[in-house]
């Protein structure tokens, strides 16, 4: 059919990655490869303490005797972590008092995102801690949060400002010993935010942060640290785009979550890093540890992600149920497109009395993509009365792409009740002629049932998130069928 | 009269088996068509390729609508030029509200002829107004679509899709099927009502008792993937009483 052709070849010109674009700023690199000089001289340039730089070297220590992981099911080159930079600062972040001191040329990147801070300062009442590389260089509404007592600030302002804090907090979710990635990432941190909501406050507004990796050869190392004191509450966005690159970047962030006696956290991220091209050349490597521990009685964790960038997707978003009457959730959509590969799941590890876990995963993968759900429950033997419900669904659009579900459930008490169910279904055919039968194009089509598919999550996300992960899913999808 | 659908020597065939052969059909504008025969004899084929699902080989004979070649449009662009099916199978769609398809339906048909959107409240007014006289309720509006539809209400929220989208052609394909008598009246009504001088429509059907109350300007007796007769109403009645026996011997 003629007319069907035409649009195909309207298909052909895929937008090229939208947010594929680089700023040209001098970065300060410090020179490339990995020893215990590069690890001083990152501590050193962020003016840390003493102690800070110990416990960067203890993880370092630690790496060299560390293998990378393999079990996941994604395939890539050996990474040669002497090859790349492990500091990269935009020249002028140093010292930013306003906006308006803000380099224009980092505005304008900001802009083509579509994130004008000044904006959203006003609009959407969101504050923004912009990270850009790995300094901070914009930090909006710090003023209005600060009447309530909540910090919210880069994690090196943090680290001078509140050590106490940071040193009570850090690493005490995710060990330095903890995995490959996440060790390396102790070593060589280099920016990222930090959140601290007083006792009993609601905070007042979303917080939320913008990643982005520029700088060529540039590994990005973030590391976020979010601790909710007794009774309090606070939404966290995080949401990324990256320029356009030939070569692989590595991504190995650190999220830490601590939720104390009656807290609660919600943690939102739509993640939409450069996925490659269309034969698979290039995108992030995306390895990030998150965990969110429900340290006090009666707290609550609860993960929401939309991801649909990078290259390779490691990532398990965690929640440690320590607490009596605690609970986690974990809340997924995990698109795979052309020759992305996706491994990503959580794990929820109940240990106090009456925990609650709830796990609701979407995969959707076409193209050439592989899509892992690979979850862990584990009930210890002193949660009594402790409950999961996991629910994994894969949706494929063609025929060269795969999905799999791998749980792993360890329930050692026998109160407790798990449950889980998956299912793995084709787009039919019947759905797609039947909503072009309506007048929707095929990937209006393709992008309705998709988003039905993924109701259940979508409605999870903070109503500004929604939208965008929505469009999100349509441009991911383009060109994806047919 | 304006010349809506014309078919033309049509032949099609699915997996190289012949299943329409050189069928002829001219519908104008305000025409009301019905086509009957048996199970197997090729109708359901026929409503398909009008609207243009994949998997059918023509392989003689053109179709046009409108005095355009059908055959050159999409499955979409087809239902935005105003062919409507109604599905003898409508599929469910999880996920997505029943509300939101057909208003997702409308502003791309509107979009497609340079119509602004209609205004939420306005769209609100017109479908609750048409889910009354089809009696649905208004909270099935607000479910997945076609999920857990019973077969009966399947077939009401097809009629429904049709009268909000007020196609040039409406397309029933076996609209009948799977309602019983109360449904049957409530839908068949709804259907004749939106009967107009700006529109036609082809019903395709195994019984006659629809055609009693659409009651339609001709009908074709379609055996073997052609049409062997055309006549009034009064054919309709003619099968209803003898089958379909007299046309398969001849």
């Amino acid at each position: 059919m003629s007319g069907n052709q035409e649009k195909l070849t309207e298909k052909d010109f895929k937008d090229p990655y939208e947010y594929g674009f680089e700023t040209e700023i001098d970065s300060d690199f410090a020179p490339k490869g990995l020893n215990e000089e590069i690890v001083k001289f990152i501590s050193n340039k962020k003016n840390e303490p003493k102690w800070l730089l110990e416990w960067r070297l203890s993880a370092y220590r630690k790496w060299l005797t560390m293998e990378e992981p393999n079990w996941a099911s994604v395939r890539y080159p050996a990474i040669d972590y002497q090859d790349s930079y492990y500091y990269a600062a935009p020249k002028e972040a140093e010292k930013i008092e306003s906006l308006d001191d803000v380099d224009p040329k980092l505005l304008e990147t900001y802009n083509k995102l579509g994130i004008p801070l000044k904006e959203q300062e006003w609009l959407a009442g969101v504050a923004v801690d912009a990270v850009f590389d790995s300094v901070s260089v914009g930090t909006t509404f710090k003023e209005k949060l600060k009447e309530d007592g909540v910090i919210f600030c880069s994690f090196s302002e943090a680290v001078n400002e509140y050590p106490d804090l940071v040193k009570k907090y850090l690493g005490t979710v995710i060990p330095t010993t903890d995995n490959y990635f996440a060790t390396l990432n102790s070593a060589v941190f280099s920016d990222g935010s930090f959140v601290y909501i007083p006792p009993g406050v609601k905070c007042p507004m979303e917080l939320s942060t913008y990643f982005r990796i520029n700088a060529a050869g540039t590994g990005q190392f973030e590391r976020t640290l979010v601790i909710a004191d007794k009774d309090s509450y606070v939404s966290y966005l995080e949401g990324c785009t990256a320029p356009m690159r030939d070569e692989h970047q590595l991504h190995a962030a650190v999220v830490e979550l601590v939720a104390l006696e009656g807290a609660e956290i919600k943690y939102s991220t739509v993640q939409n890093w450069y996925p490659g091209d269309e034969e698979g050349k290039g995108g992030v490597y995306n390895f990030v540890t998150k965990r969110g521990d429900c340290r006090g009685d009666n707290s609550k964790i609860s993960w929401t992600q939309v991801e649909t960038g990078s290259a390779i997707t490691w990532k398990y978003p965690s929640c440690i149920l320590k607490g009596d009457n605690s609970s986690g959730e974990f809340y997924s959509i995990a698109v795979s497109n052309n020759y992305q590969q996706v491994d990503s799941g959580t794990k929820m590890i109940h240990l106090g009395k009456n925990t609650s876990s709830r796990i609701i995963s979407k995969g959707i993968s076409t193209g050439n993509s592989s899509n892992t759900y690979r979850g862990l429950v584990s009930i210890h033997p002193k949660s009594n009365n402790s409950r999961n419900f996991t629910q994994c669904d894969s949706l494929l659009l063609t025929d060269n792409c795969s999905a799999n579900t791998i749980p792993y459930i360890q329930s050692k008490n026998i109160d407790s009740i798990v449950e889980h169910e998956a299912t793995s279904s084709k787009i039919s055919e019947d759905q797609l002629f039947y909503c072009q039968q309506r007048g929707l194009d095929e990937e209006e089509a393709v992008s309705l049932i998709v988003n039905g598919f993924c109701k259940d999550v979508l409605q999870k996300l903070p109503m500004e998130f929604a939208v965008e992960a929505q469009k999100l899913l349509s441009v991911s999808l383009e060109g994806s069928v047919g | 009269m304006k010349e809506f659908l014309n078919i033309n020597n049509l032949s099609v065939s699915v997996d190289e088996k012949n299943i329409i052969n050189n069928l002829n059909l001219k519908i104008n504008q305000g025409e009301i068509h019905a086509i009957m025969g048996p199970n197997g004899s090729g109708k359901s084929t026929l409503s398909n390729v009008l609207a243009g699902k994949d998997g059918y080989s023509i392989t003689n004979g053109n179709i046009s609508f409108c005095e355009e070649n059908l055959l050159e449009f999409s499955p979409d662009e087809r239902a935005n030029k105003g062919i409507f099916l109604a599905f003898q199978y409508p599929v469910e769609i999880p996920g997505v509200t029943n509300i939101n398809f057909i208003k997702t339906a409308l502003e791309s048909k509107r979009e497609f002829n340079g119509l602004d959107p209609l205004k939420p409240g306005d769209f609100l007014k017109l479908i609750k107004e048409k889910a009354k006289v089809l009696g649905i309720p208004e909270d099935r509006l607000k479910r997945q679509l076609n999920v857990g539809f019973s077969g009966g209400e399947k077939k009401r929220n097809e009629a429904l899709q049709l009268m909000m989208l007020n196609p040039s052609l409406a397309i029933l394909d076996e609209t009948d099927s799977g309602l019983d008598v109360d449904a049957f009246k409530i839908v068949a009504d709804a259907v004749n009502s939106t009967r107009s001088k700006e529109n036609s429509m082809l019903i395709i059907t195994h019984y006659q008792r629809l055609l009693e109350r659409i009651c339609p300007d001709f009908v074709h007796v379609f055996v073997n993937g052609s049409i062997i007769e055309s006549g009034g109403p009064s054919l309709a009645d003619e099968i209803e009483k003898n089958g379909y026996e007299r046309f398969n011997n001849g």
